[in-house]
């Protein structure tokens, strides 16, 4: 988050997180993401591994996951990368998280197309959830972000909770994902009015040969 | 209408599978091999000679862009092609599509676009915030690996080609190419001071070109179907489809594939069940993603949407996200919210952004209250100029052109808001400024 | 060569070269903030910006675009007026108005530019942003709201300094310069970054608050801290040096300083020795000049005469010394205190022949027995950059942290004579070969070492320095200020100090490294510091430093240089060379000169290399001495790098930095 945070305690940090290192799954998923560089070029995982710790650390934690100091040094030092530069990039990029987080991470979109559509609603669902922008819920469970453009203008206002989308939002369908989400479910991800992706509500207004079948149009070609 | 036949992305929707077997049965990858026999010359012929111009924001024409490649790259200094899916400017969400219903157009446009500029291998810079796109696109590229479709000798070519997927985490500036590069390497996406260019140093030092995503998944239809084909779409200068997404105050948002230079309200009452309560009801439009200038409604209703018809009503296509406003619209704090946006996502690097954007966000939020002097709206009409023009990359643009558009458009909107606040001095109508939390 | 015009005027420039650079040939000022000559260019702060045809309609960071024929450039156009404004106006946004506490007020790029280009008022209505300090050190004070996010400091920090401890972190306007979590850089050259930030926002710790620019008098002189010679100007007022910063100077220091030679300074105004002292009844006790010469006169030294220089010393003071033991009849001189007796037959043996600059040129070299970031750091910031052109770096001796990549060889000196097959190639391929010897491979392996001459061929065409022909990749790397003038002044006797222990009178010039319960005798300390030396003398005579001393000093690569008195010292303390001229007449020898000027002029009749300023050619000549080298090196001679001498000992600034940096204490004042 590009905006000052509070970094936890380091004394305490470094006591829970000092020996951070890849668990089975990430030390393979790691090398694999190595692989996609060239030789020497170890710094590209940069981004790549800083998000992998914040996972490992989130499954740790059962949060959406954080970067604390010690797991940024270790990222740094699997890179090879002087601290400082992988410290650089963990606190210009806005998805990674510099302070511990809740469980779900509800980030709420509201750049213009979103706010256009409504995402005051959905900023007003949350805040009555309880959620506060920048806080955790006191249970942990929540914890609220607005963030700018995701790219899901067609289907605004929208919010992304941990890897999922929730789109088509209105005041009344925010508080059913979150009372959901509350309640130990996986609430379907993407429209949530039923919509097919971006297509118009109501039905596509081309392709519709495609609803129903994996239609080959090469044989209309002139 | 553009007929179906001559639609692209056949899957937009993904109403039907993304994966291999189903892309082919749609046409994807059917013999890439003879494309690729085309030759790498040939092939940039075609793409130039279709008119196709760069789908990313600046129109620049995509064949020629490549025609800048080392024809013989050294070995220790390969050409690398870099697809540009950091999609983040707002109101654009056409990448996404593509890469979650049609990510075999990519990888197949990779691979004959990665061959015809000589290119050793191609690194889609996916968005962080893509997850799930992401997820798709990694299978994908996987099964395109598995199918012998790229690697070694692609698609039986001869040719070695490989395709890596990289996500970023969470940067709007990484859309511009060579704060791209930088990220790609690791770094913090500041962009790189020009010259050199991408094609002379890019990534890794070495030649290179970024393309947007739906520049490079077009390609491989215009190489089958042929340039004609291809520019007999478009007025002149503005050939081709292209993908429109169109988000606020339509009935129907979409994203939908049409002729360029339709007019807009063909494509409105086409795909988007026209304006919300009607075309009288039209503010303004912004139509290529917020760092172009918004147009007002009487300006926009008939003009084509294509490079030379926004710019004929001082706007651009963009990457043509139209993001519609009705008369409900704030329109003050529609634009200061995405001058909230820039000065969120501006690098920092360089003084102008850095510290204009911020500046010209905050006089923004005060003049959507009405709480400013008359005379400053002059002063910010001149630290937008201040910014345009002194920056390193293009954000000092895009973060200009939005407010000079509503200068130019609303300033009565602005000077009523003014003069209201003064008048009722007192009334509780302090900055929200909420958004800078 | 491209030809270009700027603002009409026609100018030719090497191919390579900027915009910027071009409008200066012209004689043109570009305003500037991150631009810097000896850093990386980023081309951020947009100041430069000016007005190219053919090119874009909008400026262009002159900077960052490289010089082009046919290209006309305006410098003064109302294009370039506007953007200099209006770059300046975003500059001046956010800095906050608190120029009359700021430290770099009078020096500020900021305060100068505004004038110059700036619009004169500030139309900018909404809060100032605010950014918390950040500790980076003893030496660097950081006032953050000021930076201006030129990243001078980060790039000098990775560049140069090669101690990637400096970062920006978050980004747009939240952007913040800081070091790696708050803590201190560990860099013996951050002193550097409060020169190169061109705002107020990194600035002296050290001289915090301490004085006004236009108040200080500024002498030019020479380092003394350690053998490089740094070119330094030491900023006074009054009596007191209250900074020191380096000169440019492209051969030796180019324009960088350790922070032992800007902050020892604070140690010139305390344990001074301001009166002479006699030891009576076993203690030192405060004495007349008359007094204490009269002692001095009283030893029945019967000839046995010796005399010891220290490391800061210059060569005037050593002369006088010299000739007054030699009119006592003894020819007993060394400057090595700690017990080094390497042969001294040939000058170039034991000279860093490659020279400072040359080192840049260098494409494999081989460090022997050498910490070089801690002996010589601004000869270690050249091997970065001789690195960075390709060059190829082996070290023996136990592994420390150089700041540059490098292989290690082990620390067993025996290797030298069977160096690995990777080391033999790459000095086989190599055009200019190098090999550095320090203090520590000096005792065991400089017959080794010079071995290394014939097999790895470290010597090239005409065999000599200082003629700019041909290579000598053979170097010394001396620590003491003094070393080489002694050498000159004929201060090595062949077993070295072990020579001197018998005598009956002994002077020690500022001599505070000796092991001095093996000298018997007499013992006088000539010094301006009390420190291990006086607190040992039989008579302590107080004399200068080389503040307050004009004097001659050569470098490590054989360089005369000359500096001039600052400040006058404390109290009685006497010029140096007055002292042994004063002396012999008590004694009995009167000495035949009686100005600074006569000393000067005499010492340079006996050693006429010392005559003029520069680069001392020392031909090329193989001492006969063995060139087996056997044993391990256990460490390197200096253990405390902000401690070497007795003015560092007595700096505040020096003691906090080792105990910071050297012995990893945290201070209270880090968590402010």
């Amino acid at each position: 988050m590009a905006d000052a945070v509070h970094i936890p305690d380091e004394a305490q940090t470094r006591a829970r997180w000092g020996a951070f290192a890849w668990n089975e799954e990430n030390q393979r998923k790691a090398n694999e993401i190595l692989g996609r560089y060239p030789k020497g070029r170890e710094q590209s995982a940069s981004i790549p591994f800083l998000d992998l710790a914040q996972r490992q650390v989130g499954a740790e934690t059962q949060t959406q996951g954080w970067l604390p100091v010690p797991v940024i040094e270790f990222v740094a030092r699997a890179i090879g990368v002087p601290y400082m530069r992988v410290y650089e990039v963990a606190t210009f990029y806005t998805m990674f998280n510099l302070a511990p987080v809740g469980r779900y991470h509800v980030q709420v979109c509201g750049t213009t197309p979103c706010m256009l559509a409504g995402s005051d609603d959905v900023l007003a669902a949350c805040k009555n959830r309880g959620l506060v922008k920048g806080g955790t819920t006191p249970d942990g469970l929540f914890t609220l972000t607005e963030v700018e453009c995701l790219g899901t203008c067609a289907n605004a206002p929208m919010v992304q909770i941990n890897d999922d989308n929730y789109e088509d939002l209105d005041y009344d369908r925010t508080v059913a994902v979150l009372e959901a989400l509350a309640n130990g479910e996986h609430p379907e991800p993407g429209s949530t009015i039923g919509r097919r992706a971006s297509c118009p509500e109501g039905g596509p207004t081309s392709l519709r040969e495609m609803v129903d079948a994996n239609h080959d149009y090469r044989g209309e070609w002139a | 209408m553009l007929a179906d036949k001559d639609r692209i992305f056949t899957n937009v929707y993904g109403f039907q599978s993304w994966k291999l077997d189903a892309a082919r049965a749609r046409g994807d990858w059917d013999n890439t091999k003879a494309l690729l026999e085309l030759g790498n010359d040939k092939i940039i012929d075609v793409v130039k000679a279709s008119g196709l111009r760069g789908r990313g924001g600046a129109g620049f024409p995509t064949g020629t862009k490549w025609s800048f490649m080392p024809k013989e790259p050294k070995a220790e200094r390969p050409n690398f092609l870099v697809i540009n899916a950091d999609e983040s400017e707002p109101g654009s969400c056409k990448d996404r599509e593509i890469i979650r219903h049609d990510p075999h157009k990519l990888i197949e446009g990779a691979l004959v676009a990665g061959f015809a500029m000589r290119a050793r291998a191609a690194y889609i810079y996916i968005r962080g915030e893509y997850i799930r796109e992401a997820e798709t696109l990694f299978a994908a590229v996987a099964e395109a690996y598995d199918a012998g479709l790229i690697g070694k000798n692609a698609c039986g070519s001869g040719y070695d080609f490989d395709v890596f997927v990289h996500r970023g985490a969470g940067a709007y500036i990484c859309g511009e190419e060579t704060a791209m590069l930088e990220s790609l390497e690791g770094k913090k996406g500041q962009p790189r001071l020009k010259p050199p260019f991408p094609a002379g140093a890019g990534l890794y030092g070495c030649p290179t070109t970024v393309n947007n995503v739906e520049s490079i998944a077009v390609t491989p239809t215009i190489l089958r179907r042929g340039a004609e084909w291809f520019s007999s779409f478009g007025a002149e200068n503005n050939r081709g489809t292209k993908l429109f997404q169109i988000s606020g105050h339509v009935n129907k948002p979409c994203v939908v594939e049409e002729a360029m230079s339709i007019s807009f309200r063909e494509l409105i009452e086409t795909h988007c069940g026209g304006i919300r309560g009607g075309w009288d009801n039209l503010l303004a439009v912004i139509p290529g993603g917020s760092s172009v200038p918004l147009v007002p409604a009487a300006q926009i209703m008939d003009c084509a949407m294509d490079f030379d018809g926004l710019k004929a009503v001082g706007s651009g296509l963009g990457t043509a996200a139209i993001i519609v406003m009705d008369k409900s619209t704030d329109i003050v704090r529609a634009i200061s919210r995405i001058s909230y946006f820039y000065k969120h996502e501006s690098c920092g690097q360089c003084t102008p952004c850095r510290e204009g954007t911020g500046w010209m966000w905050r006089v923004m939020e005060r003049l959507r209250t009405g709480a400013a002097d008359l005379s400053e709206i002059d002063m910010l009409q001149q630290v937008t100029k201040q910014v345009e023009g002194h920056s390193i990359c293009a954000l000092g643009d895009a973060a200009a052109w939005p407010i000079q558009g509503l200068i130019k458009h609303f300033r009565p909107e602005l000077e009523r808001r003014i003069n209201e606040h003064s008048n009722v001095r007192g009334g509780d109508l302090s900055p929200m400024q909420e958004a800078a939390e | 060569m491209p030809k270009l015009k700027v603002d009409g005027i026609e100018v030719e420039v090497p191919a390579g070269a900027t915009v910027l650079q071009a409008c200066e040939a012209a004689g043109k000022e570009i305003p500037r903030f991150c631009y810097h000559e000896r850093l990386s260019i980023a081309g951020n702060c947009r100041m430069c910006l000016v007005e190219v045809k053919p090119g874009p309609p909008k400026p262009q960071a002159s900077c960052a675009l490289p010089a082009a024929d046919n290209q006309e450039v305006f410098t003064t156009s109302p294009m370039v007026k506007h953007a200099r404004e209006g770059i300046m106006e975003f500059l001046l946004i956010n800095h906050p108005l608190d120029c009359p506490i700021c430290d770099q007020g009078g020096e500020c790029d900021l305060q100068d530019q505004s004038v110059a280009y700036g619009r004169g008022a500030s139309r900018y209505d909404e809060n100032k942003r605010a950014v918390t300090e950040k500790y980076m050190g003893p030496i660097v004070k950081t006032i953050m709201t000021r930076c201006i996010q030129c990243t001078r400091c980060i790039r000098f920090a990775e560049e140069v300094a090669g101690v990637e401890e400096i970062g920006a972190i978050y980004r747009g306007e939240n952007m913040q310069i800081t070091s790696y979590l708050e803590e201190a850089v560990t860099s013996e050259l951050s002193g550097n970054v409060v020169d190169l930030c061109p705002v107020g926002a990194l600035t002296s710790k050290p001289y915090a608050y301490e004085a006004r620019p236009w108040e200080l008098r500024r002498t030019l002189t020479i380092d003394v801290m350690d053998a490089v010679g740094t070119n330094i100007r030491l900023d006074s007022r009054g009596r007191q040096v209250l900074r020191c910063v380096p000169r440019i100077n492209e051969d030796v220091n180019e324009e960088w300083a350790s922070d032992k030679t800007r902050h020892a300074v604070d140690g010139l105004v305390r344990q001074r020795l301001d009166r002479p002292f006699v030891r009576r009844d076993g203690k030192l006790v405060a004495a007349t000049w008359d007094e204490a010469f009269a002692a001095i006169a009283a030893v029945d030294h019967g000839g046995s005469v010796a005399a010891v220089a220290g490391d800061l010393v210059d060569c005037e003071t050593m002369y006088a010394a010299k000739a007054l033991v030699r009119a006592l009849g003894s020819d007993l001189l060394e400057g090595r205190q700690t017990g080094m007796d390497y042969d001294t037959s040939s000058m170039a043996a034991v000279n860093f022949n490659t020279t400072i600059a040359g080192t840049e040129d260098a494409d494999a070299i081989l460090l022997v027995g050498t910490n070089l970031r801690w002996e010589a750091p601004l000869v270690n910031t050249r091997v970065r950059k001789a690195i960075k052109k390709g060059a190829k770096v082996f070290a023996v001796g136990p592994e420390t942290d150089l700041t540059y990549k490098l292989e290690w060889l082990g620390a067993d000196l025996s290797v030298l004579g069977d160096l690995p097959e990777a080391v033999v190639k790459t000095f086989a391929d190599a055009k200019k070969p190098m090999v550095i010897v320090g203090g520590a491979a000096l005792k065991g392996a400089h017959g080794a070492a010079l071995k290394l001459v014939e097999t790895l061929g470290l010597v090239k065409d005409a065999a000599s320095t200082g003629s700019g022909q041909g290579w000598n990749g053979f170097n010394v790397v001396h620590m003491a200020a003094s070393r080489m003038g002694g050498l000159m002044l004929g201060y090595a006797q062949k077993g070295g100090i072990a020579d001197l222990t018998q005598a009956k009178l002994t002077f020690f010039l500022g001599a505070d490294e000796v092991d001095f319960s093996r000298f018997g005798g007499f013992k006088v300390y000539v010094g301006h510091h009390g420190d291990k030396g006086a607190a040992h003398a039989d008579v302590v005579l107080p004399g200068v430093s080389y503040a307050e001393k004009s004097g001659t000093w050569v470098n490590l690569e054989g360089r005369v240089q000359r500096g001039e008195r600052a400040v006058f010292a404390p109290g009685d303390a006497r010029d140096d060379w007055s002292i042994f001229r004063a002396l012999s007449d008590t004694m009995g020898v009167t000495l035949p000169f009686d100005s600074f000027a006569g000393v000067r002029e005499a010492m340079c009749a006996e050693v006429p290399a010392l005559r003029e300023q520069g680069l001392v050619t020392f031909d090329w000549a193989m001492p006969a001495i063995d060139g087996k080298a056997s044993g391990v090196l256990e460490g390197y001679p200096i253990k405390d790098f902000y401690l070497t001498n007795a003015i560092c000992r007595a700096s505040p600034t020096m003691q906090r930095c080792s105990a910071e940096l050297i012995h990893g204490e945290t201070f209270a004042e880090a968590a402010e």
